[in-house]
């Protein structure tokens, strides 16, 4: 039964980063740059979730939604202000753009709500489920985290494939000077990346929170390089690959840590990555450019 | 009868970094005709579109598109106004099916005009239809060139741009490519055609410019410059 009790746990573990991983790999995907500050959106969404509840006395639904309004408007003024200007910029200036934006919000945290780490109540309610007689354990936040995880991925899938925004953004990222000879304006089309990432980092903050209900300024990093490493393991740009990329990151690290070694586990996450990008360089379900049939 | 000035490009400069790609050239496209540049590979045909269209800037001068200013409009409001340009190379979105692809074409165009565009791109290359659910990428050369224009043409375009549509493709594609520009011609578009395939061009064209490394060099009827000597030893192959 450990075994199945650990498979959940990598699954909802796995749910989180595949959350976090849709919003770097829509990022990267249409405006073509790693957003390193994505980690600390989450952190930003956690506070805000946590400020709401503890000091609002808001319930944890309302709290959710603050977050994620914030991490929206968050993440839309972060890529106009510190991203937009270097459109065309070498990619390194944007990256390093990109870490400083990072240092600085948690910096801000730093200031707002010092390094003390504060106690998150989780924002789900339900018991945690007992089956075989006790010996499986399924927590209410596993559950929620795992469902929420399907149903953004399907949200977003159905959103790229149908609608005339999602299928534009297909289009950038494809090839940017193209669509804007069709009339799509790229920046709006960036924004509204950056908004559905960081509405999908805020909702990621949350439920990580609830899991591991400590939360100070740098709570989002680590998180936050993992879901990265998961993005580029599924295939950066890709949806279902972030999805698989989250889930397979999450289910080798708990396994990794129940039945190798606690101290290892990070690095052996990370050699599995190599070994992937080593045997298929564009990750799991990266995508090749299709070749004329 | 007089006609209208769709286009007028006058005195245009345009630099790569340290590189004089245009050098003030100007010129007219009025409406209903097929207006050709000529000229050698690197003598600035593509920058002159690219420029037109807002992808590039020019440092100079006036590009005026139905008596209006364009040359600081950003390339999303310039195709708004009824401008299109078919890059060169096609570039049409690789990993969208054929359908999408015409439906980005009508990026900025109402819900309703959609479907009617295109029923039309069909009617007019039935091969597209057949493909609408397929993958772009899987089309064939000339079959990717028919939706370049298919799609350029669901903007419903006062005038189109387009960049080397022969470039290649079979000879036998590169006619009846250029047979379908004509059409569109006598269907009423204006159509602003940059070749380095000169004679094809001028087969089609009313009239043309010859680009010489930034520069007009000559200019007249088709006709005229079909029988210019040194249109037909530079470009016509003697």
């Amino acid at each position: 039964m450990s075994v199945l009790n650990n498979l959940i746990g990598g699954l909802s573990l796995g749910s989180v980063y595949a959350i976090i991983a849709l919003g770097y790999t829509m990022v990267y995907g249409i405006a073509k740059m790693l957003n390193f500050a994505h980690g600390d959106v989450i952190m930003i969404g956690g506070y805000m979730c946590f400020c709401a509840m503890q000091y609002l006395g808001l319930p944890p639904v309302v709290g959710i939604l603050i977050a994620m309004v914030v991490c929206t408007v968050l993440g839309v003024l972060i890529e106009s202000l510190a991203y937009r200007p270097l459109r065309g910029a070498p990619s390194l200036a944007v990256l390093i753009t990109a870490i400083g934006v990072s240092y600085y919000l948690q910096n801000a945290a730093l200031l707002i709500w010092s390094s003390n780490p504060k106690s998150f109540t989780s924002v789900v309610a339900l018991e945690p489920i007992q089956l075989a007689a006790g010996r499986l354990t399924v927590t209410g936040e596993a559950i929620v985290t795992i469902i929420a995880a399907v149903v953004i991925m399907t949200a977003l899938t159905i959103f790229t494939s149908r609608t005339k925004m999602g299928k534009a953004m297909r289009a950038v990222s494809e090839d940017r000077g193209a669509a804007q000879l069709m009339g799509i304006n790229i920046n709006r089309t960036i924004s509204m990346t950056f908004a559905i990432g960081a509405a999908l980092a805020a909702i990621a903050g949350v439920l990580y929170c609830s899991a591991y209900p400590t939360l100070s300024p740098t709570t989002g990093s680590l998180p936050g390089i993992k879901a990265f490493t998961a993005a580029v393991f599924g295939g950066i740009g890709s949806i279902p690959g972030a999805m698989l990329g989250g889930i397979l990151l999450g289910i080798i690290e708990i396994f990794s840590n129940a039945y190798i070694s606690t101290q290892l586990s990070d690095a052996i996450v990370f050699a599995v990555l190599i070994i992937v990008l080593l045997i298929k360089p564009t990750g799991l379900l990266g995508k090749k450019i299709r070749e004329k049939v | 009868m007089e006609k209208n000035k769709v286009l007028s490009i006058s005195d245009i400069n345009v630099y790569y970094g340290p590189i004089h790609a245009v050098k003030g050239i100007s010129f007219d496209v009025y409406d209903g005709e097929i207006v050709s540049l000529i000229g050698a590979n690197g003598a600035g045909k593509s920058t002159t579109l690219d420029t037109v269209s807002g992808l590039i800037r020019s440092k100079t001068g006036s590009i005026e598109f139905m008596g209006e200013n364009i040359s600081s409009v950003a390339p999303h409001k310039i195709v708004a106004k009824g401008l299109v340009h078919v890059p060169e190379g096609r570039r049409i979105f690789l990993q969208l099916t054929v359908e999408e692809n015409l439906e980005m074409g009508a990026f900025l165009r109402d819900k309703k005009d959609v479907e009617p565009g295109k029923e039309r791109a069909f009617r007019l290359f039935p091969r597209l239809e057949e493909r609408r659910k397929q993958i772009a990428g899987t089309l064939s050369g000339g079959e990717q060139q028919m939706l370049a224009i298919s799609r350029a043409l669901m903007s419903d375009p006062k005038l189109m741009m387009m960049d080397e549509p022969s470039m290649g493709l079979a000879p036998i594609i590169v006619e009846q490519v250029f047979e379908i520009i004509e059409k569109l011609r006598d269907d009423g578009h204006t159509i602003l055609l940059v070749e380095q395939n000169a004679k094809m061009a001028l087969s089609i064209s009313d009239r043309a410019y010859v680009l010489e490394t930034g520069n007009i060099t000559l200019s007249g009827t088709a006709k005229e410059l079909l029988e210019s000597d040194s249109v037909r030893k530079a470009y016509l192959g003697g």
